[in-house]
């Protein structure tokens, strides 16, 4: 990697990563699907100096009893939190295993604009039988079904946002023109399992296109601005980061679970005394538990290997506060990490260029379907 | 307009509910004016939102188009367009606004209530109660071209689709009792075991198993608004709405009798009469005399009706395309041609345009007016103009005489366009006593005085609405 400086993005669901972090919150449970939480949370991310928020999400609950099974949507949560934000970039989790791309491409391009541009998207996949059945839909069943899903579903999504150029909107007094149709494309996509016309009915995002997020196990390495790479120690890290990036993903950030020492307990008591509920579950990522300290040394050796990190901390009310207190501090200091700027873009911040249009760029040959230029335009990306 | 004693109508103490629909589209909204705002930016959004909040209003709306436009197989250019999703823009406006309601339209035919109830819970929560949906139906091929069924929906089953589908949101509303989830820090469950009810529901639209993943909010449900105005759409509102976003408020008499429509359909499925809010969509022209209001309306009927909207207008009525007509010209000469409704915008909505066009050409001659001229003057109507205090009358009658209860009032001007209203009409509204002078209630439900949701109620209600 060029520059060791890392971003750092952080997962906010819920009350953080273990599926018992509830019992250690600082509030009751039924504060947890309250505006004043999603806000508060997202806040003190901003105020650390995050470059961004994810928000975990699925038609299904999170959990089950014993635990939460409530979770507002991340789409809702996501435009919620731009409105009250102003710097850091926020990425809904939104599967497209089932939902309908169109739907996604929308709310998507909306949080953008509502955003003024800090908007991501991280792809998932619904992989339970049960989804099929609370979508009401034939289960999209395997790894290479919902990979489909997933590649359809981006691919439809990023035509879409492309659909209208930038300049559509003329105000033309003159020819009593609010549109140049000649700037809006149908993007008639056909794939396996479904065809969508467009255009958009949303304008082109202010970032032209949103920084989309996922596993390259999961998505094509072409359509990923950021890989999400696991791996439970450095080695299968940085194999993994080496990968995507060979792939031709621009950016890779690796997945790490924390658990910090806090001043009333140490990780590993915080650890022990979730894990009397249950387990913390095994997910293939680098996890850390252990000083504020440790977990800088960490992140600075794994600069050399990636280009930021999403965090998953083992509660948030608890490590989020020493991630910002200590964690990010140290960070800044040594410079390892830059924070955003207001009025920066989401995409800006990551160091990756506004797309061209891809049917601006595919004008002269007016043909070609979505399918044949949405290459084009990624690998314009690629260059950076 | 005849004064009579303010109590001796029908309704002395009703008054008056005002919503804002930001449209998004079509030629009300006029693009051209040195102050026409952003169509998209949200600071447009939030402009209005906080106005309409200002101005004590009940709600903000939203509209939805699943497909862009289009007169004759091409993208219609002449109107504004290119909206923000309805759900993720009022969850962003939730942020910035403490009372005023969120009433987004959502499609019934191209959504799955798992996701969509989802969506609408969300938002409820995320505004403490004070989310709507404005459940709409389509059935055309041509909307469907955009998602993965295609247009699989027969037009006759448009509304059995979105009645089931409501069946199964309000189940999944109801899925959590109240209370469900612990309000203590130490609790040994997070939510109290079996408060939280799996849905199952099998039926000729829907076949699904899910667990609701949200609590009920502040006002129980959504409020459910209705814009349908065929039989059906209104015997839908009769049985599942909450209010109904009607287009018969221009006219008091067409107003009492559509409201007097529904209220026999009201009575006819078991519920009060009382039980629907009905807010005509209505455009309010201001000024300080009869003789500048109607200067302005002038003025904006010329910036919304510009040659090229007058010449589709018509083309629309004719079934042919008259864009290279000469607007301030005469009627076409040619008879108007029947063509079929795919759903796209250009398709023939007209039942007789043969009759229309016979009449256009009969007031045209009489007046000597241009096509344009006529388009305006015949054209699609609607609104209110007048000064202040003559159109405070104007709607104590209509809402005291129970032929509406509330304007859902489209600005011509966006973002600036509701000032006029909140600055001037709704003072004299107030002091007339047909206005609230604060929020009394936190819920988009207590706003409008409605009862407790549907399914809530024990049969039969013969409670007050509040």
């Amino acid at each position: 990697m060029s520059s060791p400086a890392l971003h750092l993005a952080v997962e906010i669901d819920g009350d953080g990563a273990h599926l018992a972090a509830w019992r250690r919150a600082a509030h009751s449970p039924d504060e947890l699907l309250t505006p004043r939480r999603v806000s508060r949370v997202a806040a003190v991310a901003e105020n650390a100096g995050f470059t961004l928020i994810t928000l975990d999400d699925g038609v299904l609950p999170p959990g089950a009893a014993p635990n939460p099974v409530g979770r507002i949507g991340a789409v809702e949560r996501a435009a919620f939190v731009a409105a009250s934000t102003s710097t850091i970039g926020i990425a809904p989790v939104v599967p497209v295993t089932y939902a309908e791309p169109f739907h996604v491409s929308s709310q998507l391009a909306s949080l953008d604009h509502i955003s003024a541009g800090r908007a991501g998207w991280v792809v998932t996949e619904e992989e339970r039988p049960e989804a099929a059945r609370a979508w009401g839909r034939p289960p999209v069943d395997g790894a290479d079904a919902r990979a489909r899903e997933s590649r359809d579903g981006v691919e439809v999504a990023r035509a879409l946002w492309d659909s209208w150029e930038d300049d559509a909107v003329i105000r033309s007094v003159a020819t009593s023109r609010y549109l140049d149709r000649e700037r809006l494309h149908y993007i008639d996509f056909t794939g396996d399992t479904y065809a969508v016309k467009g255009p958009a009915i949303v304008p082109r995002p202010p970032q032209g296109q949103l920084v989309v997020l996922g596993r390259p196990d999961q998505v094509p390495a072409a359509q990923l601005d950021v890989a999400l790479v696991g791996g439970r120690d450095l080695g299968s890290v940085s194999a993994a980061a080496a990968a995507a990036a060979a792939a031709g993903t621009p950016r890779v950030f690796a997945e790490v679970e924390v658990a910090l020492d806090t001043p009333d307990a140490t990780a590993t008591e915080r650890v022990a005394d979730l894990e009397r509920h249950a387990p913390w579950r095994d997910r293939g990522r680098l996890r850390h538990i252990g000083s504020a300290d440790q977990l800088v040394s960490l992140l600075a050796e794994l600069s050399y290997h990636v280009d930021g990190v999403r965090l998953h901390p083992l509660v948030l009310d608890e490590d989020l506060s020493v991630l910002s207190g200590l964690v990010v501090p140290t960070l800044s200091a040594r410079r390892l990490v830059a924070r955003p700027l207001p009025g920066t873009s989401l995409r800006s911040t990551l160091g990756l260029a506004r797309p061209a249009n891809r049917f601006t760029a595919a004008a002269p040959a007016a043909t070609g379907t979505a399918t044949a230029t949405a290459t084009a335009a990624t690998t314009q990306e690629d260059v950076r | 307009m005849t004064r009579t004693d303010p109590l001796d109508v029908p309704r002395p103490h009703a008054q008056l509910h005002f919503g804002v629909f930001f449209q998004g589209v079509n030629h009300w909204t006029i693009w051209s004016a040195p102050d026409s705002g952003s169509q998209i930016d949200p600071a447009s959004f939030r402009r209005v939102a906080q106005t309409a909040e200002r101005g004590l209003f009940d709600a903000f709306f939203l509209g939805e188009g699943l497909r862009l436009r289009e007169v004759d197989g091409r993208i219609h250019d002449l109107d504004v367009a290119g909206r923000p999703d309805a759900i993720t823009q009022l969850s962003a406006l939730a942020a910035v606004t403490r009372r005023i309601g969120l009433v987004s339209t959502s499609n019934s035919t191209f959504n799955e209530p798992a996701d969509l109830a989802r969506r609408l819970s969300g938002l409820d929560l995320l505004s403490e109660g004070r989310a709507g949906w404005n459940v709409v139906t389509t059935d055309n091929a041509w909307t469907g071209a955009n998602f993965r069924r295609g247009g699989y929906l027969d037009h006759a089953d448009r509304y059995r689709r979105a009645e089931e589908f409501l069946t199964v949101a309000r189940a999944l509303w109801d899925g959590w009792e109240d209370g469900a989830i612990s309000d203590s820090p130490g609790a040994r469950e997070w939510s109290t075991p079996g408060a939280v009810r799996q849905v199952r529901h099998r039926g000729t639209q829907f076949d699904v198993a899910l667990a609701p993943t949200l609590p009920r909010s502040a006002q129980g449900h959504p409020v459910i608004f209705q814009a349908g105005d065929s039989g059906e759409g209104r015997d839908f509102a009769a049985r599942n709405a909450d209010v109904i976003f009607s287009a018969h408020g221009n006219d008091f008499d067409d107003a009492l009798a559509f409201a007097e429509d529904l209220r026999t359909r009201l009575r006819a499925v078991g519920r009060p009469d009382d039980d629907l809010r009905i807010l005509p969509g209505t455009e309010i022209i201001i000024g300080a005399t009869e003789e500048e209001a109607q200067e302005k309306k002038r003025w904006i009927r010329l910036q919304q009706v510009t040659p090229a909207t007058a010449l589709g207008i018509a083309g629309l009525l004719w079934g042919i395309d008259l864009s290279d007509r000469d607007a301030d010209g005469p009627l076409p000469e040619e008879d108007p041609v029947v063509a079929e409704n795919d759903g796209s915008f250009g398709a023939r909505r007209i039942a007789d345009p043969r009759a229309v066009v016979a009449e256009w050409r009969a007031k045209a001659e009489a007046h000597g007016w241009s096509l344009r001229e006529t388009v305006i003057a015949l054209g699609p109507q609607r609104g209110h103009v007048g000064t202040r205090s003559g159109l405070a009358d104007k709607f104590a009658h209509f809402v005291r005489h129970g032929a509406i209860d509330g304007f859902n009032v489209t600005p011509y001007l966006i973002p600036d366009g509701l000032d006029d209203i909140v600055d001037l009409l709704v003072p004299e509204l107030q002091e007339r006593g047909l206005y609230r002078t604060d929020y009394t209630g936190t819920t988009l439900r207590d706003h409008l005085g409605l009862r407790e949701p549907l399914t809530h109620r024990s049969a039969p209600d013969h409670r007050q609405a509040g």
